[in-house]
């Protein structure tokens, strides 16, 4: 009679050790052999959109996520190829990313900071995401550039304008394209001056969050280094819909301009009110009343209805440019979906292109050669001309578009034209500049993670 | 001075708002006991009546322009409205302009369909049940249909101006002997004002005169009792969520060129209506009512540049302030009832 020296426990012992050893490699592979965050297998890549799906910047969200579909789409060789024709760094051939496939996940930033990084946080460890982006919202864009940056993966911004986003807030990990507060106060500020005068008085309506306060501090230095006089600046809740009782003082309070430093349903509510109030008839001064918006976006003028017309602004960028970039994205995206792109859409589609770009000349997924290869990159073909993103401070520099409502709209999409394209040089600034947190501002180290 | 007389301009608008939305609500809890946290998306489907009304009106079919092209290039495709097909140009173009106003007779029989639904659907089942689950189920209720409206109608607000007629302000300094442009009212605020002033009129007169009014009334003092009388108050009170519904929809549907409509602006008066409730009285129609243009009132007052210097943030709290001093004073409200709320 033969004794069999198996025992439950040592098949069990046994087993677990075995299994440890075989997924030994695996892991050393993932993790520590590649020594960053999210290694991509050999076939596929994963990328990250954290976009508003629900909430007030919904739809803007929903326009952000159709241009990064597209941007898959087209750095994984389908459709039309869009601005891959046209961008001057030729090494993305519609083969994905260094060979591998693009895929994505999605997470719902609802506009709040936290359920953002809870979103991208979950994109990171769980669906192993090597990128994120989106955002509409600098609240928004911080917070989750701040996770990124601890979590070791690189954060490309959406739709973010606040000065802080690049400026006292900047990441070594985090990276901008769209244009900030400081730029648009540079471009329209000599517009201003030439449609309405130097002998101006403001009166700022400001949004009481991040955006809102940077936005005023540009909007006024600008101006007044051109001779306007501040006369007075009303923080309002970012929950107001009825600014009737912002606006009603305006009129006797000296002033002759309103700026309001609002964006979304803020901005269409409380342009509404004014010209309810009749602020674009009234004279102040001795001169036309008039109505400013730093921060123009096509989605909220269509809000706006007719109240935005004759009304100075800035963007990033409109689908109406001329250059060879912009009609080839927008030929894309309208043949895709049926309607112009927005500005978030673009800068969304933008952001992806440079970090598949980036990856491939960097010739590695890894954070940090992503960044350096990123770091002082100049490139043209992308709808903003000759643009530069600078190294100290991870912001795009490119020329700043001015518009204004449109007088007479041909559709329900052209609704602003641009009044002037405000060269980078009158809108560039030092890193270190005090509205972008002064000389203690720095993007700290890079981190790759794992 | 002008400056006073400004903000209570203002606050009579907004607290008309308050005034109607508090009204309903009241209606509802004095009849039926039911706390019901839906009814700023009442206001807000109201609203969307508004909006649904203008596309309606603004339907159309595509013409090709050869001559134009669209943003891709190729040739235009022009809206041409129904109502110019059928009417004539002019004409089309008015009932385009009026939209709004003719939303109201548009919105009252909608908003009477959607209260009777809500009462006998969902509302009914939750009579015995307590105040914390009828406000659990009414609240989801409210997030439930400003989801379905943002479905439709997206997360951004959308313009839905009033009548040319009534655009521009009233330069209502020159009555008062102010210089010209020193205190200007939109005529369509002024609007408001009024109809919100005839609604509560009408809906105090209905109750006051007529028979179906008193026997609401009775029912609210003593249901029971009038239910013993062979009554079916039962039928009356349903009946009372569909008008206190059609309130809360024509309040909407005028407020529409106030604020432009958008998926979430029911939750936005909901909060403060509560407490416009609250602080009139749990059950009390004249309290409900007087405590809305109060507070909309008070609230104008406290977002004035001036005061916001001295005191940072009163203008988001001033609402709360007043509703704390006035349940500590009054634990009843300005004029509640004794035993509403209090078994």
């Amino acid at each position: 009679m033969s004794k069999s020296n198996f025992t439950r426990r040592g098949v069990i012992q046994t087993g677990a050790i075995a299994g440890a050893g075989l997924a030994l490699p695996t892991y050393l592979r993932a993790e520590n052999h590649t020594g960053f965050t999210n290694a991509p297998g050999d076939s596929e890549v994963t990328l990250g959109f954290n976009v508003p799906q629900t909430g007030p910047y919904a739809d803007e969200g929903a326009d952000e996520l159709r241009a990064y579909e597209l941007a898959v789409e087209h750095l994984n060789g389908g459709g039309d190829g869009g601005m891959l024709g046209t961008f001057s760094s030729q090494v993305l051939d519609g083969t994905g990313i260094l060979g591998r496939e693009v895929k994505y996940v999605t997470g719902d930033t609802q506009t709040k900071s936290d359920a953002a990084r809870a979103s991208a946080r979950s994109m990171i460890e769980k669906d192993g995401a090597i990128m994120i982006t989106g955002g509409s919202s600098s609240g928004v864009a911080v917070a989750v550039q701040a996770l990124c940056q601890e979590a070791g993966v690189i954060f490309m911004a959406g739709l973010t304008h606040s000065n802080d986003t690049t400026g006292k807030d900047r990441k070594a990990n985090g990276f901008r394209h769209f244009f900030n507060s400081y730029m648009s106060g540079a471009a329209l500020a000599p517009v201003l001056a030439a449609q309405y005068g130097e002998d101006r008085k403001a009166y700022h309506l400001t949004a009481d969050y991040n955006w809102g306060y940077t936005t005023e501090e540009a909007i006024r230095a600008s101006t007044e280094a051109m001779g306007w006089e501040t006369v007075n600046s009303v923080k309002t809740p970012l929950t107001q819909t009825d600014f009737s009782s912002y606006i009603a003082p305006v009129l006797n309070s000296g002033a002759d301009i309103l700026v309001l430093n609002h964006y979304g349903g803020n901005m269409v509510n409380s342009l509404t009110n004014a010209v309810q109030f009749g602020l674009r008839e009234a004279q102040a001064n001795g001169k036309n009343f008039e109505i400013v918006v730093p921060l123009f976006s096509r989605l909220m003028a269509r809000g706006a209805g007719e109240n935005i017309k004759g009304i100075f602004g800035s963007t990033n960028w409109h689908w109406s440019l001329q250059d060879e970039g912009s009609q080839a994205f927008v030929r894309s995206f309208g043949t895709k979906y049926g309607f112009p792109p927005s500005q978030a859409a673009h800068t969304c589609y933008v952001q992806t292109l440079l970090y598949a770009d980036a990856v491939t000349r960097a010739g590695s997924f890894a954070p940090c050669a992503v960044a350096e290869a990123l770091e002082g990159f100049e490139f043209d073909g992308l709808g903003n001309g000759k643009t530069l993103y600078r190294a100290e401070d991870h912001q795009c520099f490119k020329d700043v578009l001015v518009v204004r409502g449109k007088e007479n709209p041909e559709s329900e999409f052209d609704l602003l034209e641009v009044v002037e394209v405000t060269p980078v040089d009158q809108v560039i600034y030092e890193p270190d500049h005090p509205q972008m947190g002064g000389a203690d501002a720095s993007l700290g180290e890079c981190n790759n993670g794992a | 001075m002008d400056q006073i007389i400004v903000q209570i301009l203002n606050g009579l608008d907004k607290g008309s708002a308050y005034a109607l939305i508090a009204l309903g609500l009241t209606l509802i809890f004095g009849t039926l006991g039911v706390v019901n946290f839906a009814h700023g998306a009442l206001f807000m489907l109201g609203s969307f009546c508004a909006v649904i009304l203008s596309r309606i009106l603004s339907a159309s079919h595509k013409v090709v322009d050869p001559d134009r092209t669209d943003f891709l290039g190729n040739p235009l495709e022009v809206d041409v409205f129904y109502v110019q097909d059928w009417f004539g140009e002019a004409a089309g173009a008015a009932i385009m302009e009026w939209a709004v106003p003719l939303a109201i007779l548009f919105s009252i029989p909608v908003m009477i369909g959607v209260g009777f639904a809500m009462e006998r659907g969902l509302i009914k089942h939750f009579y015995k049940r307590p105040h914390a689950d009828q406000i659990l189920v009414t609240f989801g209720l409210a997030i439930v249909l400003q989801e379905i409206i943002k479905y439709f109608f997206g997360a951004n607000p959308i313009q839905t101006p009033a009548p040319d007629a009534f655009r521009g302000s009233l330069d209502f300094g020159v009555f008062l002997g102010y210089d010209p442009l020193t205190i200007m009212y939109p005529y369509w605020r002024l609007v408001y004002f009024f109809f919100s002033a005839l609604i509560i009129a009408g809906v105090f007169a209905f109750l006051q005169f007529t028979t179906f009014g008193m026997v609401v009334r009775a029912g609210m003092a003593d249901r029971e009792t009038v239910g013993l009388l062979g009554i079916d108050i039962d039928k009356r009170f349903t009946f009372m969520f569909g008008l206190a519904a059609a309130v809360a929809g024509v309040a909407g549907v005028m407020y529409a060129p106030i604020v432009a409509p958008n998926y979430h602006m029911g939750m936005d008066f909901l909060v403060l209506s509560f407490v416009v409730v609250v602080v009139g009285g749990m059950g009390s129609l004249p309290g409900a009512v007087a405590a809305g243009f109060l507070l909309g009132i008070l609230e104008s007052f406290a977002s004035m540049p001036t005061v916001v210097d001295v005191l940072p943030g009163i203008n988001q709290i001033i609402i709360y302030l007043v509703a704390i001093v006035i349940l500590l004073t009054r634990p009843r409200g300005l004029m509640g009832r004794k035993g509403v709320m209090e078994d």
